[in-house]
């Protein structure tokens, strides 16, 4: 049996998992921003989707029709963002850093083929991701900040997989847990907690999404799909709570107005991100994180 | 009940884990393939050949037989409303006394549909039969896995192998009773083992079709597309398209957001791209997750509010196109 870490991840400093035992509870969406969050700090972030039958980021991140190339090293993910353009100081904030994305969905000839796999074929593609992919800041031989993991739903072949392929990688900072406010998400939710006990991996906390929607008219907060149930998961088994996010229309539609190959000249949703109302929340969330100073892998 | 009943139902018991690539110990190239050279398992394997035809096809086939209209619930995104409308098609078939409704859950690693349907805690009874459903109604019968763990929280840990016996099991030893108009099929987002699987065992005995569940944004309709692509691949008729959490109507001033924009024209958009039908779209009702989480059904609470309308609206033109496919079925036989 190899003891070794996965050959990917030598130049990696920190680990996070986004998990859920739910579906469309935004665990690509919590990905999303808190890699645009931690790239906003400066720190230089590689995102990896696991969700094989279902990926989202490409979309999130704008970045659907690019390639993923070989190199002598192995894969080369796709850069989201870089700064090699950016000024060392800007308006006196932190320079930012930069955000590279790795997905089945970069590797699929048509947007709406399906990957119809089983369980065998999805574990070797996730240990081919976590072998193969080359994983530094930019250009330069840097190691990286942060590795996101955003997975699919459930505790199934690709938790399995991701399980066994970290296990040798520790330190790993933990999991992200993500749910919804109502019962019918959070009893799915430890269900994905159980999960993690069993594999013994860190949970860095749980963030409640989708928590209230504010009426743009008559800015009345409705909680549509209930309240509280995060606070209350998070308090029954004791683990700590991230914080709320509410529901953004706005988010969504940056989203499909940023930067991508469609409307092309539009600005970067790094950039409109920085005025989104999540922006602030995110910000305490990832905080709240960073406060932990887990050690650095390397 | 423990599930590791599940064990005794995957004939070809494995020393070991299978290795990538591992064509199925029960595929025709099972311990004939290159990845089993080397592998702990090739000779249990090579020995159970010849493997021919599923013997418990024949079973499946019968069991299903007594069924007219099988149904599957379809979404590549999760958390787009697959169990809601699932439980909702089924109280509003079962309102109709004299229909006998079924409603199976094959999300086995989040079965959300025993709390939709207010049959948490039960627990399933074997006996001669099968295993006997747990009874929300007197006409609606439903079955889970959640029923069978032993505790609610327990992570149900399990690759695709052992999914797989389970729904067989599902499919084989579930007693719904002499016979069933209806049953309702939940499955979990993707394409992968639960969905190839369910669509292989339920072949022979003929799916009515899929009804596809999506929200309006193009995140969520970039998933559908795929599940679409696989329905064509696994040849399953489409039934049409639902489209949920399309626009919230502010409680208070009664202003209407379009929460999960559809910048790509949403739903119905799609539906006319791929040329399948466009079933309606559900608002977005507050007190559906409630009626969900509470386990009662919603028509019975709310059944003056919009959202109550528009899904009874969905159920009857999804019925419409279930009875349209087999009055083609006699003329051309």
């Amino acid at each position: 049996m190899e003891q070794q870490p996965p050959r990917s991840l030598a130049n990696v400093k920190h680990i996070v998992l986004v998990l859920s035992g739910k579906g469309g509870v935004g665990k690509s969406s919590v990905t999303t921003q808190t890699a645009l969050t931690l790239v906003n700090k400066g720190f230089d972030v590689g995102v990896l989707d696991i969700d094989l039958t279902g990926p989202s980021l490409p979309r999130m991140f704008g970045v659907e029709k690019k390639q993923v190339f070989q190199s002598t090293n192995g894969w080369v993910p796709v850069s989201v963002y870089s700064n090699a353009l950016d000024p060392v100081e800007k308006n006196g904030k932190t320079r930012r850093g930069n955000l590279s994305l790795m997905s089945l969905g970069f590797l699929l000839g048509d947007r709406g083929n399906s990957v119809v796999w089983r369980g065998p074929k999805k574990t070797a593609m996730i240990r081919q991701f976590l072998k193969d992919v080359v994983w530094n800041s930019g250009s330069s031989s840097k190691p990286l900040d942060y590795l996101i993991i955003d997975t699919p739903p459930g505790t199934s072949d690709e938790h399995i997989a991701i399980a066994e392929e970290l296990r040798w990688a520790s330190p790993i900072d933990g999991a992200i847990i993500v749910t919804t406010p109502q019962q019918v998400a959070t009893a799915d939710v430890r269900k994905e907690i159980n999960f993690c006990q069993k594999i013994e991996l860190d949970i860095l906390g749980i963030v409640e999404n989708m928590s209230g929607f504010i009426c743009p008219y008559c800015a009345e907060c409705t909680n549509i799909f209930s309240s509280g149930g995060g606070k209350a998961l998070s308090e029954s088994l004791n683990l700590d709570f991230l914080g709320n996010i509410p529901i953004a229309p706005k988010f969504v539609e940056f989203i499909e107005m940023q930067d991508n190959e469609e409307n092309d000249g539009k600005r970067k949703l790094i950039d409109l991100y920085e005025e989104c109302e999540l922006s602030p929340i995110m910000n305490g969330v990832i905080d709240k994180i960073l406060a932990k100073d887990l050690p650095s892998r390397i | 009940m423990a599930p590791s009943v599940v064990n005794d139902v995957s004939k070809t018991q494995l020393t070991a884990e299978e290795p990538e690539h591992c064509p199925g110990p029960e595929s025709e190239q099972a311990g004939k393939d290159d990845a089993c050279d080397g592998c702990a398992n090739q000779d249990i394997c090579s020995s159970q050949i010849p493997k021919g035809p599923d013997p418990d096809m024949p079973l499946i086939t019968k069991k299903l037989g007594m069924i007219d209209h099988k149904v599957l619930v379809l979404s590549g995104k999760g958390g787009v409303g697959k169990s809601t409308f699932t439980s909702m098609l089924s109280w509003a078939l079962a309102a109709d006394e004299d229909l006998e409704v079924g409603a199976m859950d094959l999300d086995i690693c989040g079965p959300s549909l025993p709390r939709m349907l207010g049959a948490e805690g039960e627990s399933v009874h074997q006996s001669n039969s099968g295993w006997s459903p747990v009874y929300v109604a007197d006409n609606l019968g439903m079955m889970s896995i959640s029923f069978m763990l032993p505790d609610e929280d327990s992570a149900v840990i399990w690759r695709g192998a052992k999914k797989n016996g389970l729904i067989k099991q599902f499919l084989k030893d579930v007693n719904w009773g002499e016979h069933l108009d209806y049953l309702v099929v939940d499955t979990p987002p993707g394409t992968s083992d639960e969905h190839l699987s369910v669509s292989t065992y339920m072949k022979e005995s003929g799916i009515d079709g899929a009804l596809i569940v999506t929200t309006p944004q193009e995140v969520s309709l970039l998933d559908v597309r795929k599940e679409i692509d696989f329905c064509r691949k696994a040849d399953i008729k489409i039934l049409g398209l639902v489209e949920n959490m399309s626009g919230f109507v502010c409680p208070n001033c009664k202003g209407e957001s379009k929460i999960f924009k559809p910048t790509t024209g949403g739903g119905e958009q799609l539906c006319k791209d791929l040329n399948i039908p466009f079933l309606g779209s559900v608002p977005l009702d507050p007190r559906i997750g409630q009626a969900c989480d509470a386990g009662v059904s919603f028509f019975e609470e709310y059944a003056d509010s919009p959202a109550a309308t528009a899904i009874l609206d969905v159920v009857d033109a999804l019925r419409d196109q279930i009875e349209i496919s087999l009055d083609k079925l006699k003329i051309s036989s």
